[in-house]
């Protein structure tokens, strides 16, 4: 990790596209996006590899092009995964502290920290983050580092996401078999929550949602701190396979028709346009409904949205969202999403943008690459870590992937 | 009925009827109203159009109409629909005077060629200029005459459709369910044309025959109207004392109407019973009840009529009209009939092609069990409705209720019991249009 530290990688494998960008990291700690690789992605389904062979390609472009227009070698990548298989849930972890004087140490923080990790799963199941949330001293909450403090009793919260190992090591072994370290794998929703949110907005509360091509991932921070993540293996691939269906387009047409005409709500003054489209000699081969197209399109989102919504609501968390809903990934494109999803999720709704990282500007202002980017960050986080241990309070940092070491 | 003002000489009418004009345009249409005898269309007036003189020299229409120009040297409009279009405008003070004093135009034609697909729709624009309602009833290409000729005949069907106030079009590739290996094509013509002829014998009866239960022919033409897709039509005649549940029986196995199944599908269903003195309201109710069973969806318009001929007789003609989910299709696909989308939804599903249309399938499946149930009951009444109930167990296969395309073979990604990736439209039942 020492000859490229200042180089950081993130490679995401989505359904649509694969994509690295390339990162260097100043002295300073400031972020500056140098590369940016991208191939269309033909072997992935729902956020996971289905053919191998086919994403092994698309994955060495991508690394090819980043790696020429960076300049650098790349020998190590954050990878963003993915996929229905992807769960998230709380855990408590407790530890006594037992040293005399009752003053709570480092130790006693790992300790506490792997007491919350010691989870029961499924047997075929791998932890992929387990993030740190807030401490609780003798049930005192909202305790950001306890170290030095007094106290009997030590608890602490973790957020842990986990997913199926096998499923995992796909992706892994096929960045292994470029002869390219992974270290570490990160959730893309939770990657691009990192490109988008800034401190205060973490901590005023903030939803994250990221409709990709194959998955919608969502992440909702409150407090600062990472308190629900969920997988939709939904995304912009059912959209196009639902207007294929819906308007008996072939496929390939369907996603043109998408990019062309789609928009989130039904516009009314669309409503009787249509459109012709001709084959190669310019005869008309078939007529299509502008408004068929959005109503189908504008459900689907909808619908997205509601389960969404429908989840949070399980979990509590409507009420501390003051930050309001940030929507990225492709699916952020859609004209009139953010008045779509307002209703549906009674906050205020905007499209993300990715803050506090320089460079490429085209490449920062497509919601399509805010995980890549956010994988940048977050491998950003990490290797400074090593220097500054004392600003272990900022949220992500805790993150700890056992996965990698265990595999 | 509509009044029209101007009560024709032409064809004297005791009765207040309308006074209809068929008008046979094209080759094919020429022909075809050469099958319609004069006697049992008393009253209509009879048209041909052609550009070709040959065809309407044999043809026994009382009233004909050449167009020709110089330029087309005798030679017919060489099957483009743009010449026949050209040389109806020139002419259209000759159509116009054609259609004058006619309540009712009924225009028949085989669109794909020249004359059918560029004439009928200037003509029936003229009809219209008269004030005259006008329906067309049309023939589509086969498959194998290619697409040129489909295209053609497609463009004449949306002409046709924007100005008149009905079309019913019978895509020819349908009656290959009713021909076998050795059908000459002389044979299969005649039974396409025969198909047409049925359809004009139907509606010329609603209009004609004094009905118990009226249909205007208002209500007809709202029918087909504004329907942008195929109407389908079917004529069943049916005799004995068991004529009621024969003529069902007949109706559901009719292969223009997918063995019932374009029932399940229609939005809009107009059913004309005629039979004689002897027609009993039991008779009636059992022909309606059955045929509401099997479109439980559609606006049902029903009439009745009796006729001192049709003595122990029973004819029933059904008009289906669907709504597409795509309008303006091409008539590739509707051509394909929906039979044939619906049965190939197993394929689809392994070849991961554009979906058929699910609630269809669905309500197709549905129908399925209660026409099985239907034929059971008449099998056992009946000693030969048995062939034809098992022609139909062979068909009623269990159909792949939904294909998922892209998705047919990665995880289902199941949310509280939903499939998500069926469209969310389909889910909700949402219908387009």
């Amino acid at each position: 990790m020492f000859d490229d530290s200042n180089i950081i990688v993130g490679l995401e494998i989505g359904t649509s596209k694969v994509c690295a960008v390339v990162g260097e990291q100043a002295a300073d700690g400031a972020l500056n996006i140098i590369g940016l690789g991208q191939a269309r992605s033909r072997g992935v389904r729902k956020g996971e590899i289905v053919d191998p062979k086919q994403a092994e390609e698309d994955v060495r472009n991508a690394i090819v092009e980043a790696e020429s227009m960076a300049g650098a070698e790349i020998s190590n990548v954050y990878l963003g995964v993915t996929g229905g298989h992807i769960r998230g849930f709380n855990n408590r972890g407790v530890h006594p502290v037992v040293s005399a004087d009752r003053e709570i140490s480092n130790d006693d923080i790992q300790d506490v920290v792997k007491n919350a990790k010691a989870i029961n799963l499924p047997a075929e199941n791998n932890v992929v983050h387990a993030i740190r949330q807030h401490f609780f001293v003798d049930g005192q909450d909202g305790i950001t580092n306890p170290v030095g403090m007094l106290g009997s009793r030590l608890e602490v919260d973790v957020h842990v996401v986990h997913g199926n190992t096998n499923r995992l090591q796909n992706a892994i072994r096929l960045v292994k078999g470029f002869q390219i370290q992974v270290n570490e794998i990160v959730f893309n929703g939770l990657a691009a929550s990192l490109a988008l949110l800034s401190n205060e907005q973490k901590e005023l509360g903030a939803l994250v949602i990221d409709i990709g091509g194959g998955t919608t991932d969502y992440v909702v921070y409150v407090g600062g701190v990472i308190k629900h993540t969920g997988v939709l293996a939904v995304g912009g691939d059912h959209v196009s396979n639902d207007l294929a269906y819906g308007l008996k387009v072939p496929l390939s047409r369907a996603e043109k028709l998408k990019l062309e005409h789609g928009s989130a709500i039904v516009d009314e003054t669309e409503q009787g346009r249509s459109v012709t489209f001709t084959n190669e000699l310019g005869l008309p081969i078939k007529t299509i409904n502008v408004g068929h197209l959005q109503r189908i399109m504008s459900l689907r989102l909808e619908e997205i949205f509601q389960l969404i919504a429908q989840d949070l609501e399980q979990a509590g968390l409507c009420e501390y969202l003051r930050a309001g809903v940030f929507l990225t990934g492709g699916g952020a494109r859609v004209p009139h999403i953010a008045k779509l999803a307002e209703p549906v999720l009674q906050m205020p709704v905007s499209i993300g943008q990715t803050n506090s990282i320089s460079g490429l500007k085209s490449a920062l202002d497509q919601p399509e690459f805010a995980a890549a980017i956010g994988l940048v960050k977050f491998g950003s986080f990490k290797s400074r870590k090593p220097g500054g241990k004392s600003s272990l309070a900022q949220g992500i940092k805790g993150a700890i992937s056992s996965l990698l070491r265990r595999s | 009925m509509k009044t029209n003002s101007e009560v024709p000489d032409a064809i004297p009418e005791t009765a207040p009827r309308p006074a209809v004009k068929i008008f046979g345009v094209g080759g094919a249409g020429v022909q075809l109203l050469n099958a319609l005898s004069a006697e049992e269309f008393a009253g209509a007036g009879f048209v041909g159009i052609n550009t070709d003189a040959a065809s309407l020299a044999a043809s026994s229409a009382t009233f004909k109409i050449h167009l020709e120009t110089k330029l087309l040297r005798g030679l017919g409009t060489g099957g483009d629909p743009e010449r026949g279009r050209a040389l109806a405008e020139e002419q259209f003070s000759t159509l116009k005077s054609a259609c004058d004093g006619a309540n009712v135009v009924l225009i028949i034609a085989g669109l794909g060629g020249g004359a059918g697909s560029g004439i009928s729709p200037v003509l029936a624009r003229a009809a219209k200029e008269t004030g005259a309602l006008v329906l067309a009833f049309v023939t589509m290409p086969f498959v194998c005459e290619g697409n040129r000729r489909q295209q053609q005949a497609q463009q004449g069907l949306e002409q046709l459709k924007s100005v008149a106030d009905g079309v019913i079009c019978l895509p020819n590739q349908k009656t290959f369910k009713l021909i076998d290996d050795s059908t000459s094509v002389l044979d299969t013509f005649r039974i396409t044309g025969g198909l047409l002829v049925e359809g004009v014998r139907g509606v010329w009866r609603l209009l004609t025959r004094p009905g118990l239960i009226q249909i205007h022919f208002d209500d007809l033409c709202a029918l087909v109207r504004d329907r942008h897709s195929e109407s389908v039509f079917a004529f069943v005649e049916a005799s004995g004392p068991a004529r009621s549940r024969e003529a069902v029986e007949k109706l559901l196995a009719h292969p223009l109407l997918d063995e019932g199944r374009a029932l399940a599908d229609a939005d809009a269903v107009l059913v004309s019973l005629m039979g004689g003195k002897d027609l009993t309201m039991a008779d009636v109710n059992r022909v309606m009840e059955q045929i509401g069973r099997c479109c439980e969806r559609a606006q049902i318009i029903m009439g009745a009529a009796v006729d001192a001929e049709m003595k122990n007789k029973l004819s029933v003609t059904l008009i289906a009209a669907r709504n597409c989910v795509a309008k303006n299709e091409p008539s590739i696909s509707t051509a394909d009939s929906p039979e044939q989308t619906v049965s190939s939804g197993a394929t689809e599903r392994s070849a991961g092609g554009p979906p058929a249309s699910s609630d269809f399938s669905q309500r197709a499946d549905k129908l399925s069990a209660l026409q099985l149930h239907q034929r059971e009951q008449a099998v056992s009444r009946h000693g030969r409705g048995r062939r034809t109930a098992n022609k139909l167990l062979q068909t009623q296969l269990p159909l792949a209720i939904i294909s998922k395309g892209r998705f047919d073979k990665s995880e289902p990604t199941i949310h509280k019991g939903e499939d998500l990736d069926i469209p969310t439209y389909v889910r909700r039942g949402v219908s387009l249009n």
